[in-house]
């Protein structure tokens, strides 16, 4: 059970990992790649709400919209299961706004090096993309609690390396056209294939 | 008036000349990026995008009196994911092989963020008939793009298009290969990255 769970966290870190495999959540990561700080802030902010929001969005879903879910209610032939993304989207952005408002009261320090970016998460896709693919993988709640934290620090992990190339690229002689978003997504290209030599790791349990 | 002299063709015409939603305002790639490896999911997602795009823009628009403005986004976020389960049950439906190459990522056609940028930026500002043309040209905007990309991807890592064979067998008898990579994720990267580095160039030449 433990070696399944470790292979599961070390294939949705390096091999398929949600950026660079699943390409989840490319809007911030291109958006705010510039500097290395906000990077590494925005990274562990999506790794929190990752971990949170995929296990409750589990629940949800194994508790109230699976075929047959309604069954401790009364209702053993009721299937919701088409309310999956409306119902997925409005858990994510109400619980974006619930750490939101605890993180304010309880830590205001990690609140305020965050600031603007907790909200901007509630439409990242990364964050919905996750939480489908539980879904579709029908991973049951540990599965789900490791994948959705390990998929955290796979973004995480890509959005800082990223980040770590571009300040070395600020100095490039780049060709007229090149720079700014082409070069950025040859750049990630480059990164991918990196991260594609991971493929084929397997811990057999 | 001529057609091309009207505000609406003009709101059409615009994101698929200049402000081009990917290529230019670099909003919605990820699912760009996903769907690409053959033509035919590629068609499918650029038709459940532009239909989704276009009805949000409209309903937005018609409800943008009403809405109270501190709870904008939640409501934006219901109308698109109430049409998104539309097309997704719609493709269940009628085209389930494609609905299930495309897997999640009709899904998340409700985070895509060029739905959700033309519902702020365009239909709380404008009246339903532009928003409508305002939708569809985002679309097809987009579906360029995506539809170039991916016949790119298909011929070069399959050599075919929508599913027929293109290159001769005689070709892979004197040794010609298919490029895997281009079916696979950093393909995909370069092959935007050369097209937008394209675009630039062709642009800085017309200016």
């Amino acid at each position: 059970m433990v070696e399944h769970l470790v292979s599961l966290a070390i294939e949705s870190i390096f091999i398929n990992n949600i950026l660079l495999a699943m390409f989840l959540g490319m809007c911030s990561f291109l958006g705010c790649a510039k500097n290395i700080k906000t990077a590494i802030g925005l990274g562990l902010a999506v790794i929190f709400v990752l971990t949170i929001t995929t296990p409750a969005n589990w629940a949800i879903n194994h508790f109230f919209l699976q075929p047959g879910a309604l069954a401790w209610m009364g209702f053993p032939e009721v299937d919701l299961s088409f309310l999956v993304f409306i119902v997925f989207i409005a858990v994510i952005a109400s619980q974006v706004q619930l750490v939101e408002m605890l993180m304010e009261k309880f830590t205001p320090g990690l609140y305020t090096s965050l600031g603007i970016f907790l909200p901007l998460i509630a439409v990242n896709c990364a964050i919905l993309g996750t939480s489908l693919f539980m879904n579709e993988r029908a991973y049951n709640f540990p599965e789900a609690l490791v994948f959705g934290f390990s998929s955290g620090i796979g973004w995480f992990l890509a959005i800082v390396a990223f980040s770590a190339v571009l300040q070395k690229l600020k100095y490039a002689d780049l060709p007229k056209g090149l720079d700014g978003f082409a070069i950025n997504m040859i750049t990630t290209g480059l990164i991918a294939m990196a991260f594609m030599a991971f493929a084929g790791i397997k811990l057999t349990g | 008036m001529k057609l091309t002299k009207t505000k609406a063709y003009k709101t059409f015409m615009a994101p698929i000349k200049d402000a081009n939603p990917i290529s230019v305002a670099v909003l919605g790639i990820c699912s760009a990026l996903a769907v690409t490896t053959q033509v035919m999911p590629a068609i499918v997602m650029v038709l459940a995008m532009t239909f989704v795009l276009t009805f949000s823009n409209v309903s937005i628009s018609l409800l943008r009196k009403i809405i109270p403005k501190n709870i904008r986004i939640i409501v934006e976020l219901v109308v698109i994911a109430s049409l998104v389960i539309l097309a997704d049950q719609f493709l269940k439906a009628f085209l389930f092989d494609v609905s299930k190459q495309l897997s999640v990522f009709v899904g998340l056609i409700i985070t895509n963020c060029i739905i959700m940028g033309r519902a702020e930026a365009f239909a709380l500002a404008n009246g339903p008939w532009l928003s409508m043309w305002d939708g569809i040209g985002n679309g097809l905007g987009y579906g360029y793009i995506l539809i170039v990309v991916a016949i790119f991807r298909e011929f070069l890592g399959a050599g075919s298009l929508l599913g027929f064979k293109l290159i001769p067998q005689s070709f892979y008898d004197m040794g010609y290969q298919d490029m895997g990579i281009m079916l696979l994720a950093p393909g995909v990267f370069i092959v935007i990255g050369l097209l937008v580095w394209l675009e630039n160039i062709l642009k800085s030449k017309k200016a």
